[in-house]
């Protein structure tokens, strides 16, 4: 067995002394990375917390930077996107990396969600910590539809027209609450203005908020990991977790190489393919905003469509809203609807691996369905997959009661 | 009432992206090349000749097509510009909005992203299937854009073709026109291959408009990815190096 | 054994900073960059043209370049009479320290001797100067030859944009490149090659 590296800071730091004895630097970067001990064990899964992170930054500055060049106002919208993508120097890289990273943020959350449904991260004691990420992503949900309705593009005004229209689904008030939130009688200036000041800095202040929140609560109860066992029951004599490894080093360095991994794919896609073939960047919001004309195919962005696949599964379209709704906040309710005492799918049974998978495989079909015009064939399968979606949970709720599992070990092997 | 609205929104979607598929007929790919700069020059020579009286390009300015398509300043303003625009203004013309509505019934859209927009395929194959017939306005219709507004501009380089249907009843009882090839009534300037060529630089400069920066974009591709690639690899054996202390 | 471990270790940790720090400044550039002129901005600051032939005796007309006012001065020959006697009250009479191009080397600071062209920007803190074309005393100035005087913090320039002693502004006013197109039009921002 070799030495763990040891980061203990040492105190005999004057200028540290003076800081730690107003403000405790010293204590919080060992709370939170050099004396954060996290399992041993963490795989592939793990990258997707830290790169959460580090899209949210990309987001946030190179966002800055867009808000310096852009107007939101109706008549030069659409214009400000090609003035920087032309006359800006460097703009069209630092829109690029923006609209990159709008939907890298889904691809990265989405695993970061899938990982937490595969190792049971948001079992006792870490409901919360499942909850403050469910809520940002409804944040993030709604971060994402204002955003696109900036550009101004024929996409982002019917897009804006369709989402804001939802609301109409609300009893009594509906109508008038579709006029509130629009700011006239339809999709306006008056909406980009609104939309334009809860992007940039209204919605981003919640997000960065609950991020801290999210990890504050994570670093209270301890990470989870693939095994799903508390390496907290096993300390040594000096109340280390045997199976724990000092974040700092170990994991800054491992994420570092996820960062890596993960900048090459997503270089790759903002220099050579920013459009994805119409699926980050739609062919049709490079049309200028027309309220006498509906784009032919008027669909959301990708991250969006499995949910727009179960509106649109609904012939009514207040339980179509309502359906849409719930399969939100279902999710936050998972960690009391899966009552199992295993966390880890790997000694869960063949049942739930089963359901798990096709859980996972209808959400994915879903999200084609989303994108496609919606033939009978195509909506009769939505329906079907939607009905799936919540039966999964109903099935979890009481499969997961009396599930028989393999025993789960004590400590952590190799 | 507004309840209504989308759900028909909705389901408007449907029938209209039938129709739409049914009736654009891409017949053959594009095969535009952005790299070639002499197809790109020429392009914009089409351009400037046969689009600009009606169309715009109002993000894009003249002075970063020269430098983009490798033109001087007076190669440039002397031999493509026929306006008395100045250098670095932005490729507008004189023709009001209201005039476009109403000399062809839809003012003509702005050709800045129309290669985002539809694509080069749809734009080269829209270009080279016009065919004559009565029944529009225009005397024109188009097998890629059907009932488009737009009169065939190139007609007398490429010559006046008719279009050959053939109807057909379904099962159901629908009746279907299917193209199965055009006739020339009347011969253009330019042979069916070179106004193809003239049609590809045209649509390869209305790409290279789309996105000027994707030129420089690309360059810079291989460069970014490879210090990338060389970053992780170092990140790699750091971890891997770390790493061997856990057992 | 754990010596070699830690000699790789700190090679690879030098090794994956400097590679990162490198790709960090990299990643820099494009920022840095995007807050330079734009090409709007830069088609804003484009050469502008003015008629110059309408410009009465002794008048002054205002064209904006780069968005900043270019004086442009008609001026008589009793206005520039003077300029020899003035040297010794000037801080720079021979324009060593002036921004200017290299074509404006005499005491009149222009191609034509009579249409004097400068920037209208008060070289102390900004401000545009205002014109007071009449040799007669002011009550800045009892002896005032005709000039520029700026109300800001009383910066006085004679006729040919030259800075008097005794006021904050450090330079003579600064001259744009310009160049004659025919008998009427001046271009202003560029040198029709002159440079």
């Amino acid at each position: 067995m070799g030495k763990i590296a040891s980061s203990r800071t040492k105190s005999s730091n004057g200028i540290m002394d003076w800081f730690n004895a107003r403000l405790p630097v010293t204590q919080f970067y060992k709370d939170h990375l050099s004396e954060y001990y996290a399992p041993k064990n963490f795989n592939f899964w793990y990258f997707f917390g830290s790169l959460a992170l580090l899209v949210l930054v990309n987001q946030i500055v190179t966002g800055i930077w867009l808000t310096m060049h852009y107007k939101p106002d109706a008549a030069q919208a659409f214009g400000m996107v090609e003035y920087i993508m032309r006359d800006v120097p460097w703009g069209w890289l630092i829109r690029y990396l923006h609209t990159t990273g709008a939907s890298a943020f889904f691809v990265v959350i989405y695993l970061h969600m899938f990982r937490g449904l595969l190792y049971g991260s948001y079992k006792k004691p870490r409901e919360l910590i499942w909850v403050f990420g469910m809520i940002i992503y409804l944040a993030l949900m709604a971060e994402a539809f204002m955003g696109y309705v900036l550009p101004w593009g024929n996409m982002s005004y019917w897009g804006a027209k369709v989402i804001t229209q939802l609301f109409a689904a609300v009893p009594w008030v509906g109508d008038s609450l579709v006029e509130w939130v629009r700011g006239d009688y339809l999709i306006s200036d008056a909406t980009l203005n609104r939309f334009f000041a809860l992007h940039v800095i209204a919605l981003p202040l919640v997000i960065v908020v609950l991020v801290v929140l999210h990890i504050a609560a994570l670093h209270t109860v301890g990470s989870n990991n693939p095994e799903g066992i508390d390496i907290k029951k096993h300390k040594d004599e000096n109340g280390v977790p045997k199976d724990g490894i000092p974040f700092h080093p170990y994991y800054t360095v491992k994420d570092i190489f996820g960062v890596g991994m993960f900048l090459l794919i997503f270089l790759f896609i903002v220099f050579v393919k920013p459009d994805m073939g119409g699926l980050f960047l739609e062919h049709d919001n490079y049309v200028p905003a027309d309220p006498s004309s509906t784009p032919d195919h008027i669909k959301p962005v990708w991250y969006f469509t499995p949910f727009y696949a179960m509106l649109r599964a609904v012939p009514s379209m207040q339980i179509g809203a309502l359906i849409m709704a719930l399969a939100i906040v279902v999710l936050f309710f998972l960690p009391w609807l899966d009552r199992s005492p295993v966390k880890s799918i790997r000694y869960r049974r063949w049942p739930y691996k089963l359901m798990l998978s096709l859980f996972a495989l209808a959400f994915v079909v879903l999200g084609w369905l989303g994108m496609q015009a919606g033939s009978e064939l195509q909506k009769l399968t939505a329906q079907i997959l939607t009905g799936f979606y919540f039966f999964y949970f109903v099935w979890l709720f009481f499969y997961s009661r009396n599930e028989t599992y393999h025993e789960v070990p004590e400590r952590i092997e190799k | 009432m507004m309840k209504k609205s989308i759900l028909l929104l909705l389901c408007m979607t449907i029938p209209v992206v039938a129709s739409a598929a049914g009736g654009a007929y891409i017949g053959e790919p594009a095969n535009t090349n952005i790299r070639s700069q002499s197809s790109l020059q020429k392009g914009a020579k089409t351009f400037m000749n046969y689009c600009m009286g009606c169309h715009t390009m109002q993000f894009q300015r003249y002075n970063r097509v020269a430098e983009d398509l490798g033109l001087t300043e007076d190669e440039m303003m002397e031999s493509l510009v026929l306006t008395d625009a100045k250098f670095t203004d932005k490729m507008t013309n004189a023709m009001s909005k209201e005039h476009g509505e109403q000399w062809f019934g839809k003012a003509p859209p702005d050709l800045t992203v129309i290669a985002k927009a539809r694509g080069v395929d749809w734009l080269y194959n829209f270009l080279i299937n016009y065919y004559v017939d009565p029944s529009r306005p225009s005397g024109w219709n188009n097998a890629t854009f059907p009932n488009t507004s737009m009169p065939h501009v190139l007609w007398e380089l490429q010559g006046i073709r008719k279009a050959n249907y053939n109807e057909e009843v379904d099962a159901e009882g629908n009746s279907h026109a299917e193209l199965t090839g055009f006739e020339t009534v009347e011969e253009g300037q330019l042979s069916e291959e070179a106004y193809k060529d003239l049609v590809r630089d045209l649509v390869n400069f209305l790409d290279y408009s789309s996105e000027p920066a994707q030129l420089i974009r690309m360059s810079y591709a291989p460069w970014v990815l490879l210090f990338t690639a060389l970053f992780t690899f170092f990140a790699y054996l750091l971890k891997v190096n770390y790493f061997r202390d856990i057992h | 054994m754990t010596d070699n471990v830690n000699k790789s270790r700190r090679n690879l940790l030098i090794g994956t900073s400097a590679v990162g720090a490198i790709g960090a400044g990299f990643a820099a550039v494009p920022f840095i960059k995007s807050w330079l002129p734009s090409e709007r901005a830069k088609a804003a600051g484009s050469p502008v043209k003015a008629d110059y032939s309408k410009i009465e005796p002794g008048q002054m007309l205002n064209v904006l370049w780069r968005g900043q006012p270019v004086f442009l001065v008609n001026r008589t020959e009793k206005q520039t009479a003077v300029l020899d006697s003035l040297e010794d009250r000037l801080k720079d009479p021979n324009d060593s320290a002036s921004i200017q191009p290299d074509y404006i080397d005499n005491k009149y600071r222009a191609r034509k001797e009579n249409l004097l062209v400068v920037i209208g920007i008060c070289t102390h803190l900004g401000c545009s100067p205002k014109y007071y074309p009449d040799l007669e005393p002011q009550s800045f100035d009892s002896e005032w030859q005709g000039g520029f005087y700026c109300p800001c913090h009383n910066s006085r320039f004679d006729i040919s944009g030259r800075v008097y002693k005794g006021s904050p502004a450090s330079r003579n006013l600064d001259i744009p490149p310009y160049t004659f197109l025919d008998e009427n039009i001046i271009e202003i921002g560029t040198d029709g090659g002159a440079a």
